[in-house]
């Protein structure tokens, strides 16, 4: 066994000291290959990271929102069906909810408004999200005018805004009091934009959200699951835009690899038969070769690994911000919560360091099976 | 003790460009012994070398060898016939990194590593521990007087530097065969003496030596126990073909 140990070192040894003879050749393609890995390790960890960031915030959304459909088409819903739906059995609360979008031509921005109950009462005030607040330059205290439905200006105070860890959904969020969205909408009374529905056992949620459709005539529950769903599926969507540009970027890198790794000089030729001439076996060579694989494979993925995790959790993924933020209208500049899937990092793992490393070793197979004599004849 | 028996290698065998290098050489190198090969280019000189030292396989016949150090026969066991004519290359390259010591024409070093990485490379796959393999390259470095290389490329050296690095790489497993092609087709007169001084010592500690080189310097030298002359791929004087 110590043997066994031995040879491994020793070939290590001789691989590093073989490596660092090619200083300029490898440093650059050590270089290249951890950009690669960033690259693709920030990919990864950002999409991770935002999916993870909305389900941690949807959790405490209501497990059913009904909507009311006017010939297919998203319609007020009449808080009177609130009585219907509480009827079933298995629900715990249904209640109405207001909101709508709001574009700002001045600030050539959309806001989601949306109804806080807890500002019941205080018209004239409002909470407003991260982006909302830069946006207008305001912040606490500040002043701020919402064009109402009559066409004259709503003056609004900002009462809090929204606190930094909402910020990817809520980034253009304006919460206001009831009186003031029914002013700023001309909603009609007795409506609600939709209701949400909690759900004591969510094992019965799909059941009851088929009661809820027979129950409330032309309604359409919407299962948080799904809502879960269809965020999930944006940023993959995005994540998955984002790949396809990659892709250039990784097919030029496997080439030059390709290039570096596969074409074996005639040096290296010529050492090959040298060190088969004087007792290396085919084994050996290609361990060697491992080795010097494993040594630029492993240092890039470490190095690509780490720089990724500093690209996006400290520096909130700078360079794929315009691509794959804005769920919400307005651009949150938000900070990820640091969070790497094992399994992500495991993929990404084969998907970089395997194919170089087999780069490496399939052509200095084809040199280390030709007869140990070539050297002698060299 | 080698033998070799009726002993064929052709290259490129069965395709129009096939070349008969040795043809039917029947040779028996005795323990201790200097021998030489000398003879022209072409001669088959380097294609013997290299079937000896379990480079190659021959085309046809027998190479035996006996007593030699193998790491596959039961411990302790020297083998006392060896018929190396067919073994896989395994075996093969573990009876050439045991018992042979090379040295070559072109010296054959890697470039851009230190002179004692040079003279270790044989030894790293041997599973033996570094430090005691390193104590004897550096034990051979100081014995062929270049100790204040140690950590020189060994392209920085001069031609007769080069050639001691290349004969300490040859004996750091401790061979009982050393095997020189062209050894001195480099070297002044001054410093193909001073290799076969060399050569001489080895036979004193009772090591085989097999040279093979058309160089005077070494053909006629006093010291050499027998000079075999070959041409075409046979053997043409020095030993019954």
């Amino acid at each position: 066994m110590t043997q066994f140990f031995s040879r491994h070192r020793n070939i290590l040894d001789f691989a590093i000291a073989s490596l660092l003879r090619r200083r300029l050749k490898n440093l650059s393609l050590l270089l290249l290959y951890t950009f690669i890995v960033a690259l693709t390790a920030s990919l990864i960890f950002f999409v991770q990271a935002l999916k993870r960031e909305a389900a941690l915030l949807l959790k405490d959304a209501p497990d059913i929102v009904v909507q009311s459909l006017m010939a297919g088409r998203h319609d007020l819903i009449h808080v009177d069906n609130i009585e219907r739906i509480v009827a079933i059995r298995g629900v715990t609360e249904a209640a109405p909810r207001f909101w709508g979008y709001y574009y700002d031509p001045v600030f050539a921005a959309n806001y989601t408004l949306m109804v806080d109950r807890e500002l019941a009462g205080e018209t004239g005030s409002a909470v407003i999200g991260q982006g909302v607040a830069k946006n207008q330059r305001i912040s606490e205290g500040d002043i701020f005018t919402l064009r109402n439905s009559a066409n004259t200006p709503t003056l609004l105070t900002v009462k809090k805004i929204l606190p930094y860890e909402s910020e990817l959904l809520a980034s253009d969020m304006i919460l206001v009091a009831p009186e003031d969205f029914a002013l700023l909408f001309g909603f009609p009374a007795g409506f609600a934009t939709d209701l949400a529905v909690t759900v004591a056992n969510p094992r019965e949620t799909v059941t009851i959200a088929g009661k809820i459709a027979e129950t409330v005539p032309n309604s359409r529950p919407i299962l948080k699951s799904e809502i879960l769903r269809t965020y999930e599926s944006i940023f993959d969507w995005r994540g998955g835009m984002m790949v396809t540009i990659l892709f250039m970027v990784i097919l030029s890198f496997v080439i030059f690899a390709w290039d570096k790794a596969a074409g074996l000089s005639a040096e290296e030729r010529r050492e090959t038969g040298i060190l088969k001439s004087i007792g290396w076996e085919t084994g050996d060579i290609l361990l060697l070769k491992f080795w010097e694989g494993s040594a630029v494979s492993l240092t890039a993925f470490l190095l690509g690994i780490s720089a990724a995790y500093m690209h996006v959790f400290f520096f909130s993924a700078t360079l794929f911000a315009p691509a794959l933020k804005g769920w919400s209208v307005l651009y949150p500049a938000f900070h990820l919560k640091p969070h790497i899937d094992l399994y992500l990092l495991a993929t990404l793992f084969f998907l970089t360091v395997m194919p170089y490393t087999a780069a490496t070793i399939l052509p200095s197979w084809l040199a280390a099976t030709a007869d140990a004599d070539s050297a002698m004849r060299s | 003790m080698i033998e070799m028996l009726a002993v064929s290698k052709s290259f490129n065998t069965g395709k129009p460009n096939e070349f008969l290098a040795l043809d039917k050489v029947s040779l028996v190198i005795n323990r201790g012994e200097l021998t030489i090969l000398k003879g022209p280019s072409g001669s088959g000189k380097t294609t013997l070398l290299s079937l000896v030292g379990c480079m190659s396989r021959p085309t046809s016949g027998k190479i035996r060898l006996h007593g030699m150090r193998t790491a596959f026969m039961p411990q302790g066991v020297q083998s006392e016939l060896l018929d190396i004519s067919s073994l896989p290359e395994r075996f093969l390259t573990e009876i050439r990194r045991s018992n042979f010591g090379f040295i070559f024409q072109q010296f054959n070093l890697v470039r851009g590593i230190s002179v004692i990485e040079n003279i270790m490379l044989p030894a790293y796959p041997t599973g033996e521990s570094y430090g005691v393999f390193r104590a004897r390259a550096t034990a051979l470095m100081e014995h062929f007087g270049i100790a204040r290389h140690i950590h020189s490329k060994v392209e920085w050296l001069s031609g007769g530097e080069m050639q001691r690095v290349a004969i300490a790489r040859a004996l750091i497993n401790g061979p009982e065969l050393i095997l020189a092609d062209e050894p001195t087709a480099h070297l002044d007169s001054r410093l193909s003496r001073e290799f076969m001084n060399l050569l001489a010592d080895f036979r004193k500690e009772g090591k085989t030596v097999l040279i093979a080189s058309h160089d005077p310097i070494v053909y006629a030298d006093p010291l050499a126990d027998r000079v075999i002359e070959m041409r075409d791929g046979r053997i043409v004087a020095g030993e019954p073909g």
